[in-house]
């Protein structure tokens, strides 16, 4: 059995103290494998993105343990951490994130830019990873002056530029309309196939859901196993 | 990330809001303004002071003269002491009307008996009557009584020479149109008649060789007499006089060994001070003068550094303001692996980058005007003051400026920098 890309274990979390604490995840257990594409699914406040940020190493869990190829994500330096999230993992969010003032291609290369590759390679692997996406001719365009689906395919090219193996989406579909949705959805699941990126969709869309390998549905910062429908596939169908 | 890409980032950062950028970087302009406009006053100054006095001739020079014990206030006027000579009046240069007590032979045998002074010469002061050339006019003689001590600044000619035995002369330029010299070459080695009158009340004529020409000075202005030329003027006006009123002096000039260390010519004027002389070495009359202007450029120097602090307090707020409009753009730049550490330093960078912004504009703009202010003012005000440059500018200080605000900029730059590193990329990129 191949060690999982991610392992949650009883994971939780909460925020504040005393009786303002609010339990977002109270201990959710997940194996992520190389390669699979899975779903979050939950309505909003249910601790979905918590567990993605948790997940992403974006933030540390107050109970349980984290398990990154295997290894305690607690023992890892600060500076492994760094490496992961720049070159182990890309992230796609709903709010898109992107600079308004700066060019596209400026966008996409700030994973590159913060790992210290040089300007040159970051220009042609940032072209790269646009031209995949259709969006080289909006190269120097300013990021504002995009459409909301070019903002996305943007975003994901800026999460694909340094050949992550796991990308990250938190509802990576929310702020489009169907068939610009339909389109990013399209592009997502074709990277998932074609270059084996694994992926993990964050969302509380049932047919982008249904799409993944494999759903955790959570309710009330809990997997709730009631509303597991049987995949297209078993979870131990790459182990 | 890299440095480079750093400091470029941290650079097109600081350009993104330009009316805030712009503000900030005004507030730093006035302040490293008016601090290299005192700094080039102050060096100009300083500058026009040491050609004043350059390379100050006498360095191994004591000039002695009596505490006023007089002078004591509250106290009366001292009981009357047969033994003490009469006061003198001090000659040009001085508060009009002061006196101090004359120093008599006594007083000299005691000074030469001070331990470190080598030699005691009373200081003659001489009032010439006349001025002479080629049978010309006549015109009023001013004598600059510290001739013999210090190294004039010379339009031609040469300095003077006390061990000669010939009677020289050093003429302002000012002279030379009245005492009818084309030029200040052509004065060189002419001969001028000076006339004095002895104490019967009889001119008698002196002829002395011009040996050079001075610029107009600061401190005392009028002629130079050599020492050979001095001796001889002093020795017609007191020319017939009683023996005692030749004997009174205002001030003496004491020799010590020229080498002496600094704690050694301190000990030698705190011996003078016990005996009841006050001393003070060429360095220390010009050392006052020059108190006196540094303490206005110090006064003015902390007015430009309380608007340095006002204008750090700037550069907090308009940061503090960019890390709150950027906290998304930190947060995502965190979650792709950017540490704390270059998030700092990004934001320090840009800190650093408006101070350097802002100094340099005013350090620029400052040398510019301050260089065009000080030549209108050397034609105008300050024309009879030759060589006067009220606002000079070395290089070094304004670098020394250009760093120092830079280093406050920085220091300011800090807080909100820190504010920037410590975000959690989480709640940065959940903040709405």
């Amino acid at each position: 059995m191949t060690v999982p890309v991610l392992s949650a274990q009883n994971i939780g979390k909460s925020y504040g103290s005393g009786s303002n604490r609010f339990d977002a995840l109270k201990g959710v257990s997940l194996d992520i494998h190389a390669g699979e594409s899975i779903a979050i699914v939950g309505k909003s406040g249910s601790g979905k993105s918590t567990l993605m940020h948790l997940l992403a190493l974006l933030d540390n869990p107050d109970s349980g343990a984290l398990l990154v190829e295997g290894t305690d994500a607690r023992k890892l330096k600060g500076k492994e951490v760094n490496r992961l999230r720049n070159q182990d993992f890309g992230f796609v969010f709903q709010q898109f994130f992107l600079t308004a003032n700066a060019t596209v291609l400026e966008n996409v290369v700030l994973p590159l830019k913060i790992a210290g590759v040089s300007p040159r390679e970051r220009k042609a692997r940032g072209m790269a990873a646009l031209e995949q996406l259709e969006l080289a001719d909006k190269a120097k365009n300013k990021a504002m002056n995009l459409s909301g689906g070019q903002k996305q395919r943007a975003v994901i090219a800026r999460a694909l530029v340094n050949n992550p193996k796991v990308i990250f989406a938190d509802e990576p579909t929310g702020n489009l309309d169907t068939a610009t949705g339909a389109v990013v959805e399209d592009i997502l699941f074709s990277l998932n196939q074609d270059k084996g990126i694994t992926l993990v969709i964050v969302t509380h869309d049932i047919e982008l859901a249904a799409r993944c390998d494999r759903r955790i549905f959570i309710r009330d910062g809990l997997e709730d196993t009631a509303a597991r429908p049987t995949g297209r596939r078993s979870a131990g169908a790459h182990a | 990330m890299k440095f480079i890409d750093i400091v470029k980032t941290a650079i097109a950062n600081s350009f993104r809001s330009k009316l805030r950028t712009g503000l900030t970087v005004i507030a730093i302009f006035i302040g490293a303004f008016t601090l290299t406009i005192t700094s080039g006053i102050g060096t100009g100054v300083t500058s026009y002071i040491n050609t004043q006095v350059s390379s100050i001739g006498a360095a191994d020079v004591l000039t002695v003269s009596k505490t006023n014990d007089a002078a004591a206030s509250g106290t009366g006027p001292a009981p009357y002491d047969p033994e003490k000579a009469t006061t003198v009046s001090l000659g040009n240069g001085s508060r009009p009307g002061s006196t101090i007590q004359a120093l008599t032979t006594k007083d000299l045998e005691a000074i030469k008996d001070t331990k470190g002074i080598l030699g005691v010469d009373p200081s003659v002061q001489v009032t010439p009557d006349y001025i002479q050339h080629d049978g010309g006019g006549k015109f009023e003689l001013t004598v600059n009584p510290t001739a013999t001590l210090t190294t004039a600044d010379l339009a031609a000619g040469a300095q003077l020479d006390n061990d000669s035995s010939t009677d020289q002369i050093l003429v302002p330029t000012t002279y030379l149109d009245t005492l009818d010299f084309s030029s200040a070459k052509a004065a060189i080695g002419q001969t001028v008649t000076i006339g004095i009158r002895d104490f019967a009340g009889t001119v008698q004529e002196v002829p002395a060789t011009v040996v050079g020409v001075q610029n107009e000075t600061l401190l005392g202005a009028g002629a130079g007499l050599n020492q050979p030329l001095t001796d001889r003027l002093h020795d017609i006006e007191v020319d017939g006089a009683p023996e005692a009123s030749s004997q009174s002096y205002a001030t003496a000039t004491a020799r010590f060994d020229p080498k002496a260390s600094e704690a050694k010519i301190t000990a030698i004027k705190a011996d003078l001070a016990d005996q009841g002389y006050a001393s003070q070495t060429v360095a220390d009359q010009i050392g006052s003068f020059e108190t006196v202007i540094n303490v206005i450029i110090g006064v003015l120097n902390a007015f430009a550094v309380i608007a340095l602090i006002a204008a750090g307090f700037g550069i907090i707020n308009t940061l503090l303001m960019s890390v709150q409009e950027r906290t998304r753009e930190i947060g995502l730049m965190k979650a792709m692996g950017m540490n704390g550490g270059r998030v700092y330093t990004l934001f320090s960078t840009e800190a650093v980058f408006i101070g350097f912004l802002g100094s340099a504009l005013g350090a620029l703009v400052a040398v510019g005007v301050g260089s065009l202010v000080s030549n209108i003012l050397a034609d105008t005000v300050f024309s009879n003051l030759p060589g006067l440059q009220v606002v000079q500018f070395a290089p070094s200080s304004i670098a020394i400026i250009i760093g120092v605000v830079m280093l406050i900029a920085f220091l300011a730059g800090t807080l909100p920098a820190r504010a920037a590193a410590r975000q959690n990329p989480i709640d940065a990129l959940r903040y709405e």
